[in-house]
């Protein structure tokens, strides 16, 4: 029989008890019972997240008039906002025929992108984060994803948004 | 746990060693005594005494233990420390009121009587009991203790302002209820009275 600690004792002296029975020791049966459910848990989870995402509505994007053809001259860059007003793009004439545009930030830390035509790229000035003018792809620095593409229609004279290619991204 | 009990007397000792090497030809740890025969005042006299672990009731060296490496056990045994868990620091060393756990460096560990707990936990009389020859060492039922003997067990011992009691009992002239011990009062003092 163990005495019972006198009232008032700091919580390490449970915690910690000198008494051999009051050792409380993890099982391996315990252990690989904590790890089991764990990982069920975690499996669970990740099944939520994905159905989540499966179920969630497909974004619209409504088709805006960003500019006229003749406006922007070859190796040119347009500024607008795509799809809200809060979403910066860029809108970069290549050469004669074709246009390509795709959202401003930065996929490392949201600094805005600028066009550098000498060197056919979108650079970042934050942390020299280069993209392929083309596809958008990351051409070095830390951002880790493409910059998201803003598809583009062509009506007569007038250039059209319609919509945000994330590359699988969200 | 059978209702044996440990009574030392240092009456009796006569500084024969035999304990201490029964001690340390046990296969738990093997070549190391676990007790210590110490010379009461060696200028004085020729008295010894044999110290076991008197396994206390609310066990200093454990309280002091910060590796949580000393355990008591159910029936009031006091283990040597576990291996996995002594840093070797020594203050179960400092602390203990009995001066009995020793923390040999070679095995940066600390070891201690633990009453041969293989032996005492199956109802066979510890080691150093069963050689002493002239019965210091008791490992008896109580009964039989107060029979044969004229003096009798005590197991309240106050240092100071600690008071402890213990597993072990030690045997005293009759009348003593307690066995009161100052350290200041056998630290030594020179003929001007001055502290050494």
């Amino acid at each position: 029989m163990t005495p019972t600690p006198p009232p008032g004792d700091p919580l390490w002296r449970d915690e910690f008890s000198v008494y051999a029975a009051e050792e409380r020791y993890v099982s391996r049966r315990q252990f690989a019972k904590f790890l089991t459910l764990t990982s069920v848990g975690m499996f669970v989870g990740q099944v939520w997240i994905l159905a989540k995402t499966w179920m969630a509505p497909k974004h619209t994007y409504p088709a805006v008039a960003i500019g006229n053809v003749a406006d922007i001259p070859v190796q040119g860059v347009k500024l607008f906002r795509y799809p809200t007003e809060h979403d910066t793009a860029i809108l970069v004439r290549t050469d004669a025929e074709t246009f390509v545009a795709y959202s401003q930030k930065c996929t490392h830390l949201s600094c805005a992108v600028f066009y550098a035509p000498e060197r056919k790229r979108l650079e970042c000035p934050c942390h020299e984060g280069y993209f392929a003018v083309d596809t958008g792809r990351v051409l070095q620095g830390p951002p880790p994803r493409p910059l998201p593409r803003i598809l583009l229609r062509r009506d007569g004279d007038t250039i059209l948004a319609v919509g945000v290619d994330t590359h699988g991204e969200g | 746990m059978s209702d044996l009990e440990f009574f030392v007397d240092p009456s009796r000792c006569i500084g024969c060693m035999s304990c201490v090497n029964a001690c340390a030809e046990c296969d738990t740890h093997r070549g190391h005594s676990m007790i210590h025969v110490d010379f009461l005042d060696r200028e004085e006299s020729t008295a010894t005494v044999p110290f076991v672990c008197m396994h206390c009731e609310n066990p200093t060296c454990a309280q002091v233990c910060p590796a949580d490496a000393i355990k008591q056990t159910e029936d009031g045994v006091v283990q040597s420390s576990l291996k996995p868990r002594c840093v070797a620091c020594s203050n179960c060393v400092v602390a203990c009121p009995f001066g009995i756990p020793k923390m040999p460096s070679r095995l940066e560990q600390m070891m201690k009587c633990d009453m041969c707990y293989d032996r005492t936990s199956v109802g066979k009389q510890p080691m150093c009991a069963t050689v002493c020859p002239s019965g210091a060492l008791a490992f008896t039922l109580r009964s039989t203790i107060e029979r044969e003997r004229r003096e009798v067990p005590v197991n309240e011992f106050v240092f100071g302002r600690q008071t402890v009691r213990t597993k072990v009992h030690m045997m005293v002239p009759a009348g003593t209820a307690t066995i009161s011990l100052d350290v200041l009062d056998h630290l030594w003092i020179s003929h001007k009275g001055v502290l050494q």
